[in-house]
């Protein structure tokens, strides 16, 4: 690229469906989602462990699949409905965001985001998961902190009560064994 | 549990000390657990659901108008002299509005007032690939990348130093030019009691050599900062830093601004691990770019430029001798370290004792001996990783000790179970031990495990193995040697009932703000919701040292104890007054201030404070904390002692493929003694992280450099640096003992880094029990089982590890008699024997 064109990209202007809300949006032709959503639309509650495609932690739902928004360019997602963090809660937590701060599965925090939108799309597809296809469906995300153990809980307690049931965490899961 | 009376006890069970216990504190009613109503809860973070949402601002999130994007050039060399950098095409290119080399920064800085070796940008040397030469600040991120290629710089190589072997030889250019020797950054050499007629009295000995690889952080965020200067004089800084107070020091030494005009605030951190530890390049170069430019200016590393940043495990050799009796008594232990440090200091001075401090912690050791030493060599630099400096000698003392079982013929877990170091004993090493509940945790994980019917009796390719560990709950002094608390709170009671605590200690995932709420919720009668946390900010918050060390919830925590009891005694007096009763007979719960005796005469806590406050004008109180004094006084006593030492166990089952080597860890049973949980569920996830990247240092994790490329990092990447996904991830049973330490806040000791320990020994055990071959070695890969299996097939040892230590030549030893030898915690220049009688000479100088 010439550093002219650095200065002065060509932009891109098109719609995005972000989270059910239409939204105009100008950007440099070469940004990918990541970039685009964050940057441009601000929604930095979409994050980035690595920007090559190795971690998992940018992951959001376009047109209901996990992507990894470091990988899609932005123009590539004009006419598709986008879901990221944001768009999860409206007034209360939805049942994943509820279960991950019951249970501690959000530590640092940083890959939550990821999880919570790539075990939404498994739950969708699947409401009664087994604990392998938990493990399954959330292999490309890397989390360094809770070693995914409260994570599979709360994805299956979560699971639990979108079937509407009344299930409370294990007394193990709290305390320890005892 | 354990009972009270044992604190203050002046000897172990054997041995004694001749340590006065008198001036420990007795144990806190509090600490008794009786009546917590906040403290045991497993309540949600305070940052929960800001973090589900997505909510909290990691730095890289924040944006401010007109922001500039900084970019550093790095080294593509491992050593070399730069002979001339010019940066004028960079400069002209449109877009771009500053460009740094070191020229712009001379100051040097590091982490350690005796490792001042790092600068900013290297002015006139570069040290391994990656070290930052220069910095661009641009309109956008692509120009400021594209200007890094208009950078000319003119380097000479030298020889790079490939290993701290290589290092040991005697050189013309050294790395740096300060040192214990040539590249040897530091050596040490310390024994307490004659070893050698320790081992003399031992029925068994032996000696063994292991490698334990290194291994980095991999935080999820990766590391970044945004300044802005205010042409007033004032610098911010955001970083995603465990140690704002640290990095305050730091801007200010190298930007030569007073603290006063420098404000740090440390973003939450996306995970830390010791890798966001250290004061690093960008955080300096993108303040000096904002006051240069007058623009704020963020930078954003790359996940590659977080493998160079680095400052994880130190690789480490490790020989070790143990001399035993019978029963397997340890009688004199002999431990020798050579950790390979990369290009700069770091932590390494600290980390290197660490190889050697905490092996006397668990079980008893007669008379001990430790020689550590650390390179400099031509790779990214080495630091503190979770368990800073102890995983490595841990993994040979617990291989050691199954090997040692298997020897004399006693079972594993029994061995150490007789000769547990006791509760408020003082060590070989002069370090002093409050509660121990690593007794509790053994027969927990064995129990567990069916240990007794499984152990040794699987069917080949199954087995088990165990190991135990111990850790510091914050270090006993601080990095800047000095009289001041190590951690200190403000509170203040608005009139609403709600209270704010102001901490300087910074979250990184561990949940040190909500710990902070959680005592003052308790202490005060109120509920989390009822705690406003500010915490990391050098504007706004009394200064606590930094989360490392897992010192943030012994030290904080009992600084905000003591806040919290001075506005509940301010509070109680008024309220008492007030409702006619005694003071004594005030409490405080649910949002009430009361009388004990008639909780209907009571009023709600804000009309308390309000109470309060119409007499005594705005109710803030303050608490800080300082460790106690270590009974040690020898030259090199400053690494080890802690105000309270963690415990634990863990059994790791394996299953290994005979034929390909290939291991899988299905479980793991893990047992940690953590005094008190302030909060269950949060205990729980650092102890189950822990785990995990235990099972990814013993099973995957490792970072070597290519010796004969340049000494090029071999995996900077996330996609090559294999760490384990849920995939590989096993399950874990985690059992929670509460063995309360009188100096920890209800009793609290760490957890964030101990259950990390046992692991990787375990494993290894494990191996063994499961196809009889010993991998002396982390990372455990197929490729070495199936190289001790070949050797085994061969007639031979059935090992895979390293088959030699190097000679080194070791300064005079520093001699501290053990306080069962009649030691006072100081050193004696020499120890002769006379017809078996010891002359002790020359206290050594204190220092
Ligand atoms: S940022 Fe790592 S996969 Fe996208
Ligand atoms: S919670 Fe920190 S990386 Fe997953």
């Amino acid at each position: 690229m010439k550093p002219g064109s650095l200065m002065a990209p060509e932009k891109a202007h098109l719609t995005l469906d972000v989270n059910g809300e239409r939204i105009e949006v100008m950007f440099a032709r070469h940004k990918t989602l990541l970039e685009v959503l964050r940057e441009d639309l601000r929604l930095t509650g979409t994050k980035h462990g690595c920007e090559l495609g190795e971690c998992g932690t940018c992951a959001v739902l376009v047109d209901g699949q996990p992507v990894l928004s470091c990988l899609v360019l932005g123009l590539a997602c004009a006419g598709k409905s986008i879901r990221t963090v944001e768009g999860m809660a409206d007034a209360e937590l939805h049942p994943l965001q509820r279960a991950f701060a019951d249970l501690g599965a959000a530590q640092c925090g940083y890959c939550t985001p990821g999880f919570l939108l790539t075990a939404e799309a498994l739950l969708k597809q699947n409401p009664k998961p087994t604990c392998r296809e938990i493990e399954e469906a959330l292999s490309g995300n890397l989390c360094r902190c809770t070693g995914y153990l409260k994570i599979y809980e709360a994805v299956e307690l979560a699971a639990a009560w979108m079937r509407g049931e009344q299930a409370e965490p294990r007394d193990e899961v709290l305390y320890g064994r005892r | 549990m354990a009972g009270d009376e044992r604190y203050g006890r002046t000897d172990g069970q054997t041995g004694g000390s001749s340590i006065s216990l008198s001036d420990r504190p007795t144990v806190h009613p509090s600490n008794r657990g009786e009546g917590l109503r906040v403290v045991g809860q497993p309540l949600r973070k305070v940052d929960a659901v800001s973090k589900v949402i997505g909510a909290t601002k990691f730095a890289d999130d924040l944006m401010l108008p007109r922001m500039l994007y900084c970019k550093l050039l790095r080294s593509p060399h491992p050593h070399a002299t730069i002979l001339r950098v010019d940066t004028s095409r960079a400069a002209a290119l449109a877009g771009v509005k500053a460009v740094l080399t070191g020229r712009d920064l001379p100051i040097p800085f590091g982490i350690l007032p005796v490792s001042q070796d790092e600068h900013a940008l290297a002015p006139d040397r570069v040290r391994f690939i990656g070290d930052p030469v220069a910095a661009i600040a641009a309109i956008t991120e692509e120009i400021a990348t594209e200007a890094l290629d208009l950078i000319d710089v003119e380097y000479e190589p030298l020889p790079a130093v490939t290993s701290p072997i290589a290092a040991l030889e005697d050189t013309d250019t050294p790395i740096h030019d300060y040192g214990d020797r040539g590249n040897l950054h530091k050596l040490i050499n310390l024994e307490f009691g004659d070893v050698g007629e320790g081992f003399a009295r031992a029925d068994h000995i032996r000696e063994d050599i292991l490698f334990y690889e290194g291994s980095t952080h991999l935080a999820m965020e990766q590391h970044a900062a945004l300044a802005e200067w205010s042409p007033g004089g004032k610098l911010t800084l955001w970083s995603s830093t465990q140690t704002p107070h640290y990095v305050h020091r730091a801007l200010a030494q190298v930007l030569e601004l007073p603290p006063s005009r420098i404000r740090v605030i440390a973003t939450p951190n996306g995970g830390g691990f010791g890798g966001k530890s250290d004061p690093f390049s960008h955080e300096i170069v993108v303040a000096k770019l904002a006051m240069k430019t007058g623009r704020p200016v963020k930078c954003t590393l790359t996940r590659e430029e977080v493998f160079y940043c680095h400052r994880g495990r130190h690789p480490t050799l490790i020989w070790t001798r143990t001399g035993v009796t019978k029963d397997g008594r340890i009688t004199a232990m002999h431990v020798r370290t050579l950790l390979d440090g990369g290009g700069y200091g770091s932590y390494g001075v600290a980390s290197t004792y660490y190889t050697g401090a905490l092996q006397t912690v668990t079980y008893q050791i007669e008379r001990y001996k430790f020689q550590g030493a650390r390179a400099f060599t031509n790779k990214a630099p080495c630091g503190p990783k979770r368990g800073h400096g102890t995983p490595q000698p841990r993994f040979a003392l617990e291989v050691q000790m199954d090997k040692l079982a298997h020897d004399i013929g006693l079972d594993p877990a029994e061995l150490r179970l007789r000769h547990l170091v006791p509760p408020g004993s003082v060590t070989a090493n002069y370090l002093q031990i409050g509660s121990m509940g690593l007794g509790a945790c053994i027969d927990k994980v064995t129990a567990g495990a069916d240990w007794k019917e499984r152990y040794g009796k699987l069917p080949l390719g199954r087995g088990i193995g165990l190991a135990c560990s111990s850790y510091i709950s914050g270090a006993g002094l601080p990095i800047y040697w000095n009289n001041m608390p190590h951690s200190g709170v403000q509170l203040r009671c608005d009139r609403g009932g709600g209270v704010t605590v102001l901490c300087g200690s910074t979250d990184i995932g561990q949940g040190s703000d909500s710990i902070l709420a959680h005592i003052v919720a308790e202490v005060l009668g109120l509920t989390l919701e009822d705690i406003a946390v500010v915490t990391a900010d050098t504007d706004l918050t009394p200064v606590d040292l930094g989360s490392y060390a897992s010192r943030v919830t012994l030290m904080s925590g009992n600084a905000a104890l003591q806040a919290a009891e001075r506005a509940r005694d301010i509070i109680a007096r008024h309220a008492a007054a007030k409702l006619d009763v005694p003071t004594e007979r005030v409490v405080f719960a649910d949002r009430r201030v009361f009388d004990a005796s008639d909780p209907e005469n009571g009023m709600p806590f804000a009309d308390a404070v309000q109470t309060a406050e119409a007499v005594e004008g705005t109710i803030g109180t303050v608490g800080s904390y300082t460790p106690p004094m270590s009974p040690g006084r020898y030259r090199g006593h400053g690494v080890g002692p802690s105000p309270a030492y963690s415990y634990s166990a863990a059994v790791v089952e394996v299953e290994v493929d005979p034929e390909t080597g290939i291991i899988t860890v299905p479980r793991i049973w893990i047992a940690h003694d953590v005094g008190r949980c302030i909060n269950p569920v949060t205990v729980m996830g650092q102890v189950e992280g822990s785990v995990y990247m235990g099972l990814g240092e013993a099973l995957m994790e490792e970072m070597p450099h290519r010796s004969n490329v340049k000494n090029a990092h071999k995996n900077p990447s996330m996609l090559e640096y294999k760490s384990p996904t849920t995939l590989e991830m096993c399950d874990v049973v985690t059992y929670l003992i509460e063995d309360p330490d009188p100096n920890g806040p209800f009793g609290a000791k760490e957890v964030g880094q101990g259950p990390l320990l046992p692991v990787p020994p375990a494993v290894a055990n494990a191996v063994y029990d499961a196809v009889g071959v010993r991998v002396d070695e982390v990372p455990v890969t197929p490729e070495k089982i199936l190289r001790a299996l070949k050797d085994k097939a061969r007639g031979k040892e059935g090992r895979y590890g390293p088959m030699s230590f190097p000679d080194i030549h070791w300064p005079a030893p520093t001699v501290v008699p053990p306080p069962w030898e009649g030691g006072d915690g100081r050193a004696v220049t020499d120890i002769r024997h006379q017809g078996g009688r010891r002359k002790v000479s020359h206290p050594e100088r204190q220092h």
